[in-house]
């Protein structure tokens, strides 16, 4: 019988049914961070239980990190014990382990892929929802909750129901100046951000294998935005080509062997998905986010949606509290709206592709006079020196942004970096929900080369004519 | 886990839709090393303006919801980040059960694993309940008979078998794995031979 790339990781991956589409599934990597583990390292502790499979673990703090004057103590004594909680738990478990002073710390979504511990045809978890990220390299990753991190600590597996099949096709070509950003907001734009509810997303056709591993990582870190636990890419020689010599891949006889196995790792020609979505690529558009939900989208040459163009009660209300609390009013155009902070990070567009995308834009210019402040926070202490090598540091300070040490940054409000209430941020991270970037903070969800324009500009502009 | 049979209690009414883990629990909160003390700062920017103020007419802190163990909620709630501290805040709040037209995928499993109910009904059914909990009726939770039953009104909702056998039971998941240790055992030795680069420590 034909089957799905999902299928067929997952049939890998079974190591009993338990009836009802339940099973217990083996998982062979599992990322680990300071916010969503130490109550799972407690659990362990309190049960006498210890750790099943050493090897399979990289931990490393990226949440709580301040990405600047890091030689000082922490601000913030509740993030100092988390922090601290990581160091001691990864010590007394002898885990694999990048701390916080390491030239390779970083967002662990960006550091997996990096060192190669994220491989094709694996099950790979982490507390953190944008664990779908490492589906960009057909692994089946998808983020748990902590007693979810507890269960796999101690035995490398979790009791799971299969999720449905669903298969989202971008076809044609992706026009100039859109980026996997544009395709991963355009998707959530159209299905919505519970359209992949309870189903694996395989992403596909010309536009995805046209895009790099940066940029398939940057639409599968959003399938969770679109209510899919994870995202798929089949591999391919691009694939390969990323993974080869990275310091946790396999090495010789073992690599050839591994790319031979993963060569297999494809939804056969007549594998039916249980949904088919089809986007036209190249009608693509730069977009931003106008309200406080992913799904929130329209193109940086529309303007916010009147209240009268929802059909939806539910739908209807949602965006008037969403106008309110954005600070913004129906028919608005987007090119009229001023941003007062930048944010060019996160798990979602951190790496150094998303980095030249974004000094392209800003080389020679400067940022706004309004604008208070503009961070580049780049996803790894190896991304932040290949910029660094290329001179990318200087496009950003020459400009007025601020160039910053690697972690998740402003993505969350659980760090020094934060817009204050009522505050407009440019933003190239994933969730513009209410408060995420701070209390009262208006977040709007752009690609690196947009928020960098945005910064220039004072507000959104049209990259494509800037 | 704390087993879950049968509630019966008030309900609040907040059937807002896509409600997120960062309205559920603001993540500057997830700076715990604990999972108890959160639901004094659950549905912060509902029950507090951004100047920290409180915003005394919401649903949470009204007098007439007191004591309540049910949560009536919107399509997709849970929706956003994995974050265990959600169910950890909703049950340190006192709540039992959550029912709405839909639930994230992560939000409902990490809901499973602290004995916390997630109900799926009908958009219509819960419009109903919320009628019925803004009028102060008692609303009773049955999850052996998979059913809702507010007044006169009676609802069945689906749940999956495994699951229930883990929420009536209150079983300790790790433990019962832990049981099929030969099993996972002899999937390993298997799988180290088919994929042997996953097994020879070059992680």
């Amino acid at each position: 019988m034909a089957t799905t790339l999902y299928d067929k990781i997952w049939d890998l991956h079974r190591v009993e049914d338990r009836g009802e589409g339940v099973a217990l599934l083996y998982i062979d990597r599992h990322l680990v961070h300071e916010v969503t583990s130490p109550q799972a390292f407690d659990g362990l502790r309190a049960a006498g239980r210890g750790v099943h499979s050493v090897s399979s673990i990289l931990a490393v703090p990226d949440h709580n990190v301040p990405t600047k004057d890091r030689d000082r103590p922490n601000p913030d004594d509740m993030s100092a014990a988390q922090l601290a909680a990581l160091d001691a738990n990864a010590k007394e478990f002898g885990l694999n382990y990048i701390p916080m002073d390491d030239r390779r710390q970083g967002i662990v979504h960006v550091i997996g892929p990096e060192q190669g511990f994220t491989l094709p045809g694996v099950t790979l978890v982490c507390g953190d929802s944008h664990t779908s990220t490492h589906g960009a390299f057909g692994a089946l990753a998808f983020g748990i909750g902590t007693s979810e991190v507890e269960h796999v600590l101690a035995t490398q597996t979790l009791l799971l129901k299969k999720a449905a099949n669903m298969r989202v096709t971008v076809t044609g070509e992706l026009p100039e100046g859109c980026t996997a950003k544009d395709v991963a907001l355009a998707i959530i734009g159209k299905i919505g951000t519970n359209g992949g509810t309870g189903h694996v997303i395989e992403y596909a056709g010309p536009v995805i294998e046209a895009l790099s591993m940066e940029g398939r990582m940057t639409v599968c870190n959003m399938a969770i935005e679109a209510g899919a636990r994870a995202g798929l890419v089949a591999p391919d020689d691009k694939t390969f080509e990323y993974l080869e010599g990275r310091p946790m891949s396999p090495k010789g006889e073992a690599w050839d062997k591994a790319v031979a196995f993963w060569r297999g790792l494809k939804s056969d020609a007549g594998a039916v998905f249980d949904r088919e979505v089809t986007v036209d690529g190249s009608e693509i558009v730069p977009l931003v986010t106008w309200g406080t939900s992913p799904e929130d989208v329209v193109p940086v040459t529309g303007a916010v949606p009147t209240l009268a163009s929802f059909e939806d009660e539910n739908k209807r209300d949602a965006a008037e509290k969403a106008l309110a609390y954005m600070g913004l009013s129906e028919g608005q155009p987007m090119t009229d709206v001023k941003v007062d902070r930048v944010f060019i990070g996160s798990c979602t567009n951190s790496r150094i592709e998303d980095l030249r995308a974004a000094a392209a834009v800003i080389k020679g210019r400067k940022l706004a006079g309004h604008v208070i402040e503009a961070i580049v926070v780049p996803g790894s202490g190896l991304v932040k020196e290949q910029a660094e090598a290329e001179g990318l540091d200087r496009v950003f300070t020459d400009a007025g942004f601020q160039w910053r040490d690697p972690g998740c940054s402003m993505c969350l409000g659980m760090n020094p970096d934060k817009a204050g209430p009522g505050e407009r941020v440019a933003s190239t991270s994933n969730r513009n929900f209410v408060g995420r970037q701070g209390p009262g903070a208006r977040t709007h969800l752009v690609s690196p080369a947009m928020a960098a324009a945005a910064g220039i500009a004072g507000h959104f502009v049209d990259v494509r004519k800037f | 886990m704390r087993a879950f049979t049968k509630v019966t209690a008030k309900a609040v009414p907040f059937p807002r839709m896509n409600v997120d883990t960062d309205i559920i629990i603001p993540a500057k909160h997830l700076k715990t090393i604990t999972r108890s003390g959160l639901g004094k700062h659950a549905f912060e920017t509902v029950r507090y303006r951004a100047d920290g103020s409180h915003i005394a007419d919401n649903v949470f802190d009204a007098p007439k919801y007191a004591g309540s163990e049910i949560l009536i909620a919107g399509r997709n709630f849970g929706c956003g980040s994995s974050r265990e501290h959600a169910p950890w805040a909703l049950a340190d709040m006192g709540f039992r059960v959550v029912i709405a037209p839909g639930f994230a995928d992560i939000f409902a499993g990490n809901c499973i694993k602290n004995g916390l109910l997630t109900v799926t009904l009908k958009q219509e059914e819960v419009d109903a309940l919320v009628l019925a909990a803004e009028g102060g009726v008692a609303i009773t939770v049955d999850l052996e008979d998979q059913t809702v039953t507010a007044g006169n009104a009676h609802y069945a909702f689906e749940f999956n078998p495994v699951h229930k056998k883990m929420l009536l039971e209150g079983l300790d998941e790790i433990g019962q794995t832990l049981a099929a240790s030969p099993a996972i055992k002899s999937y390993e030795a298997k799988q180290a031979a088919k994929t042997p680069w996953l097994f020879g420590g070059n992680a």
